[in-house]
């Protein structure tokens, strides 16, 4: 179908409250989920989710950014702005994952990363680039799925991935179009017209080679069967991915995972100087 | 005002250029560290006439096609009298060989786009296939919003190359200087095997103000200061610019393949 929604539109449905957030996907996509709590140094950061799981009878290793549904929900999640606990919650999840050779899925929903005074003082800079900098040679499969908003380096730190698959809706964007409109043109109102040029949607970030695959999404997420039928074939598709990563040896998964980054952005690519 | 003279960022006094520039950039009278141009920098760390410059030649392509932002880019030129926010290069220091970056904050802020992600990433590259050390000057607003989502990917491209660098057994030493925010503190900046900062430096993630906004609290002076920084445990030390070159050469000489 005919996808006709401007990009501000499209920005604006991912904050909507009816949309499926990553508690969704973890109960449509995996059997036998156990969530693991902490990362072992500070505390348990409420925005970050992280566990392992049953996908088709592979063992895998999930973490996600959560928002909640409501307000309430959304309020004791912080609404999904994760701290620095929450990156080394994400990284220690990650590593053992590569211990034990599961591959991992990642789901990218979140505004940015917290902006507050204890997030500083725990150093929410240092965590996000020592996720960069391990996720970069993680020796297993990482598969991001981008399911609503991925704002700036809070994103980022959650997708250094073999593959980033963006919803079709989703955006990607280095800064909220509301905040970019505010320091440009001191005027948030304009936040529309900043979307556009912003080149944030799936299309935009699928031509910029960031993104592999764009996922086609149900018309309502509200509808029990249209989201049913969209999970089922969401984890076919991810086991079909990751059973394929999982083929090419650790060696060459990270040379590739090295020069997909690599290449993102080289200005000769664009063709000037 | 002449090109003689150069107005203090803080107690708004006039001094000559060289006064200035004999004092690192620190004002005479109040003692402010005011921004030093990168290439004066570097003539101060360096052995005389042994920094060469690597991947000066790019400049960017405007990726996204952002409105303003090649009008943008050309003042910032004229401004700074550089073609983009990072110079790179290898240069050697106390008769140490090792590559070099010094981030420009006349340069658009010295926001992160692809040319500073690719130089960089480049450099590291460069370092690495020479076994040499690479020594970075930080300075930075953040990614650079004119390129959109590729430079956000930037921060990406260059920590996965400091950590191939890293890996063959490299040292990296950063600088933080003032201001390092954003995206670079989320990358590149936090990632030195050995990172000092500037007294008084601003270092941190988000800018005060929007957390301001955000918490409704007043926030201290030095909240997100050098100062800051190292009571929270993310600098080892705070070094003043006179004593940069001479701590450079020692932790070169320390790290150093002939001292093995």
């Amino acid at each position: 179908m005919e996808n006709k929604l401007t990009a501000y539109e499209k920005v604006r449905l991912t904050r909507h409250s009816g949309r499926a957030t990553v508690v969704d996907y973890i109960e449509g996509l995996f059997d036998d989920f156990i969530e693991l709590h902490g990362d072992r140094r500070f505390g348990d950061d409420p925005a970050v989710i992280g566990g392992i799981a049953n996908l088709c009878g592979m063992p895998v290793t999930v973490v996600g950014t959560e928002k909640g549904h409501n307000l309430k929900e959304r309020i004791d999640r912080n609404f999904g702005c994760a701290l620095p606990e929450g990156y080394r919650k994400a990284l220690r999840l990650i590593k053992q994952a590569e211990k034990f050779n599961r591959p991992v899925i990642t789901f990218v929903d979140i505004q940015g990363a917290n902006c507050g005074t204890g997030a500083e003082e725990r150093g929410i800079g240092e965590a996000i680039a020592e996720n960069l900098y391990e996720l970069g040679s993680v020796k297993t499969p990482i598969l991001t799925v981008v399911i609503g908003e991925g704002g700036s380096g809070g994103a980022l730190a959650l997708s250094v991935a073999d593959e980033i698959w963006m919803l079709e809706n989703a955006y990607y964007s280095v800064i909220t179009p509301e905040s970019c409109a505010s320091i440009l043109y001191k005027e948030p109102s304009r936040a529309a017209e900043v979307a556009e040029q912003l080149k944030l949607t799936a299309d935009d970030l699928h031509s910029f080679g960031v993104v592999e695959r764009i996922v086609r999404e149900p018309q309502d997420f509200s509808d029990a069967a249209q989201k049913s039928a969209f999970m089922t074939a969401l984890k076919a598709d991810v086991f079909a991915k990751l059973i394929a990563l999982k083929k090419v040896n650790a060696k060459k998964l990270v040379r590739n995972r090295y020069e997909k980054f690599r290449k993102i952005g080289r200005y000769a690519e664009f063709g000037r100087r | 005002m002449s090109n003689d003279c150069v107005v203090c960022g803080k107690c708004k006094q006039t001094v000559a250029r060289s006064e200035m520039d004999s004092n690192y950039y620190i004002c005479p009278i109040c003692g402010k560290y005011n921004r030093i141009p990168p290439r004066a920098r570097i003539e101060y760390l360096t052995d005389k006439d042994t920094f060469c410059e690597l991947y000066g030649n790019e400049i960017t392509a405007d990726p996204i096609a952002f409105p303003e932002y090649g009008n943008k880019i050309s003042s910032a030129k004229q401004k700074s009298g550089e073609n983009e926010a990072v110079l790179c290069g290898r240069a050697s220091i106390g008769g140490y060989e090792t590559c070099m970056f010094v981030m420009n904050p006349e340069f658009m802020m010295a926001s992160m786009g692809t040319v500073v992600g690719d130089r960089l990433a480049a450099l590291f590259e460069y370092a690495l296939l020479h076994k040499l050390p690479v020594i970075g000057y930080t300075a930075s607003g953040g990614a650079r919003m004119q390129e959109g989502v590729l430079s956000l990917m930037q921060m990406a491209k260059v920590s996965l190359a400091v950590k191939k660098h890293s890996d063959a057994g490299l040292l990296y030493l950063v600088c933080l200087t003032d201001p390092t925010m954003g995206g670079v503190t989320a990358s590149f900046a936090m990632l030195g095997d050995v990172i000092i900062a500037e007294p008084s430096a601003q270092v941190g993630f988000a800018g005060k103000r929007v957390i301001e906004q955000n918490t409704g609290a007043k926030l201290p002076d030095d909240f997100q200061s050098a100062e800051f920084q190292l009571k929270s445990g993310f600098v080892d030390g705070i070094v003043e610019r006179k004593d940069q070159r001479d701590y450079l050469t020692k932790m070169l000489a320390l790290h150093s393949r002939k001292s093995k």
